[in-house]
């Protein structure tokens, strides 16, 4: 039996026409195209960013308040656990569990999160104004599961990294990052499902709320 | 998938008198098509086809150079690439990776090809127990493993009362009747799977040259959870779902909710590269691609190339009188609507999907919203031409043509056939402007009514024009 991937290319070169001189320049052409990395037609982008990124977050049904600093932020997810009578404990990216929590009243642990656990609190690496989107990106001290598993996931997002579209958050991670991590995640608003009568419901296999404290000054 | 189009007709018959399924389509058919009316509102809709017409194309016409670099990047950065040619070489690979990590249980993410290849069956008789995750699909599958009827929306066929019953049956709780209640349950009930599976299946909506990524569109967050949570992740997906690069993905993510659902993004949105790194705290350790052929190769550099730009976002389905009228299980195998009426026969053989290039008004509706800008009805009408060239047409059918051809070769005789012809259409009307019942072809005024000649034939009426 001949290899299933030579003879799947082999037939794919035979119906294409494949020679050895258009195998060159084909070789060019997929060379200057990612080169080029052309973008497509997109909207026209609004003037205030944080604007369009805080009306289109809460058009697909997040919840948004503005704080000014980091420091605020802890405060601000209190009041909002309070509100919908949530549970005070929480698992948070590692690298904010150097906020004052528990001056806030809350039990905050940074680890991944489990089945268990009820609120993630998860920083982004950016924000997508064009269509509302939380981007985060899986590593060592920002699992993927925190922003996935629990019912509330409550993402702090500085101002200063909301980009226009998706087009800057993909150069913005090959700037920053070099190659993409393994995953990267673009979220837009809780988890939702209209498979049973095309009725929309929201909270599906994930999230059922997505709070923002997007941070002014940050 | 056992594949059942050669029942069309009888099927789309019971389901044009299935008035419960009529009432499920009209609600179905109003929501898809206003929804999309509305996301597409805020793009320059006919620039970002064209972009995404493009971008597909160029895939398609250096697709091996594309494949060739998109294993070479996958590859280095820890996955691995292996080559399917049809669903029995799906099954095995997948057995066969199932048995070397030694995973009893696989939970699925939407995957069209798994259907294509009924990979369900295979992992059962190969000792592991498939979950599909995605609430549509899960239905199904407890559901005695039921087709599903729409590729975006595979339970469109079903009430919430259906629902309701079949929980209620399988999960033996309290019977829900509230559908937020209802998908509450189905949440529980597979969040213990999607902790305990050693592997995750999903489909891949696009796989990326530039990076040997896999771009992955989901709304439940299910999708997520397979390529997340279990040690191995399998991928199985079309060789032609490859594209050059990021900017391309942000295009046609522009193009593809819009189409599908109406949402001017997805909920999530995933491109994942390679296996879990070394310091990371979740993430597959295992990570592969299965690139199917399973027909596809076969449609390059011929006449029905166009339809390898198919991104399966559904909108010719959600536009199609016919598919409005019949739904999914009518068209007999995994892809229904007018990308399926293409797809259907070019993967199964034109001589087992016979009916199903004509069913079609040639409204081309499903030509004007395709977001890829595939030409489905003339691609219908091609296959249409290879039946009558293959001689797959009925003795009736043909002999008509031929009549018919041969009159229209004798203009006198072809006016007195018509002069006749009209006569009797506008007596068979009994002075009204319908036929209810067609003489000579009773079958064709089973569901519909005939209208009736205005008058005379066009050559009486130019003949008796005023002279100038």
């Amino acid at each position: 039996m001949q290899d299933s991937r030579e003879d799947i290319l082999s037939r794919i070169r035979r119906r294409l026409g494949r020679t050895a001189e258009n195998a060159t320049t084909g070789r060019a052409e997929i060379e200057a195209c990612l080169g080029r990395r052309e973008q497509g037609p997109r909207p026209a982008a609004e003037a205030d960013r944080v604007a369009r990124f805080c009306a289109r977050s809460e058009a697909l049904s997040s919840t948004v308040e503005e704080v000014a600093r980091r420091e605020d932020a802890p405060a601000a997810v209190a009041r909002y656990i309070a509100a919908h009578d949530l549970p005070r404990a929480a698992v948070a990216w590692r690298q904010l569990v150097g906020l004052d929590w528990s001056g806030a009243g809350l039990q905050v642990a940074g680890r991944a999160a489990n089945g268990d656990d009820l609120i993630g609190i998860t920083g982004v690496f950016c924000a997508v104004a064009e269509t509302g989107t939380l981007l985060v990106l899986s590593g060592p001290d920002t699992p993927a599961t925190a922003s996935l598993l629990p019912e509330t996931h409550i993402a702090l997002v500085p101002a200063s990294r909301i980009v226009p579209g998706m087009e800057e958050a993909f150069t913005l991670i090959r700037a920053e990052c070099g190659a993409l991590p393994r995953a990267v995640n673009f979220i837009s608003g809780p988890s939702r499902t209209g498979d049973i009568e095309q009725t929309l419901v929201l909270g599906a296999h994930g999230p059922y709320r997505v709070h923002i404290v997007l941070l002014r000054d940050c | 998938m056992q594949i059942r189009s050669m029942h069309f007709k009888a099927r789309a018959g019971a389901a044009a008198a299935d008035r419960a399924l009529q009432s499920k389509l009209a609600t179905a058919k109003g929501l898809f098509v206003d929804g999309r009316r509305r996301a597409v509102a805020d793009i320059d809709l006919e620039a970002t086809r064209e972009a995404s017409r493009a971008i597909r194309n160029r895939a398609v016409e250096n697709l091996d150079l594309w494949l060739e670099r998109f294993e070479q990047e996958a590859t280095r950065r820890g996955g691995q690439v292996l080559w399917a040619r049809d669903g029995a070489e799906i099954c095995r690979l997948v057995a066969d990776i199932a048995r070397r990590h030694g995973v009893k249980k696989a939970i699925k993410s939407k995957s069209m090809l798994s259907e294509e290849a009924g990979l369900n069956a295979a992992l059962e008789a190969a000792g592991v127990q498939p979950v599909e995750t995605d609430l549509g699909e899960y239905i199904l599958q407890i559901n005695d493993n039921e087709p599903p009827s729409h590729i975006i929306a595979p339970v469109i066929h079903k009430t919430k009362e259906e629902v309701a019953d079949l929980f209620a049956r399988v999960h033996g709780k309290p019977r829900k009747t509230e559908i937020g209640e209802m998908t509450r349950e189905a949440r529980e009930m597979l969040r213990t799977h999607f902790l305990s599976a050693d592997m995750g299946i999903s489909g891949g909506n696009f796989l990326v040259a530039e990076t040997g990524s896999v771009a992955l569109v989901t709304n439940e967050g299910n999708g997520r959870m397979v390529t997340t949570l279990p040690k191995v992740h399998v991928v199985i997906t079309g060789v032609e779902k490859v594209v050059p690069t990021l900017e391309d993905l942000a295009t046609l993510m522009r193009i593809l909710p819009r189409s599908a659902t109406g949402q001017s993004i997805s909920n999530y949105f995933s491109v994942l590269t390679g296996v879990k790194r070394p310091e990371d705290t979740d993430g597959p350790e295992h990570l592969y691609f299965i690139l199917v052929d399973n027909g596809r190769v076969d449609l390059l550099g011929g006449d029905f190339q166009d339809m390898l730009r198919c991104i399966r976002c559904a909108a010719c389905m959600n536009h199609c009188p016919v598919y409005q009228t019949i739904g999914g299980h009518a068209y007999g195998w995994v892809y229904p609507g007018p990308m399926g009426s293409v797809l259907t026969p070019l993967f199964v053989g034109i001589e087992n999907a016979l009916d199903l290039p004509h069913a079609a008004t040639m409204c081309n509706q499903c030509g004007v919203v395709c977001p890829v800008k595939i030409p489905l009805p003339e691609l219908m009408r091609k296959l249409r031409e290879q039946q009558v060239e293959r001689r797959l047409r009925p003795w009736g059918e043909r002999t008509a043509l031929g009549l018919w051809a041969w009159l229209a070769r004798h203009p006198s005789l072809y006016a007195l056939v018509a002069k006749l012809g009209v006569r009797y259409l506008n007596w068979l009307a009994e002075g009204g402007d319908r036929i209810r019942v067609m003489g000579v072809a009773p079958s064709w005024t089973d569901g519909r009514d005939f209208p009736a000649p205005e008058g005379r034939t066009f050559r009486e009426l130019y003949a008796k024009r005023p002279k100038t």
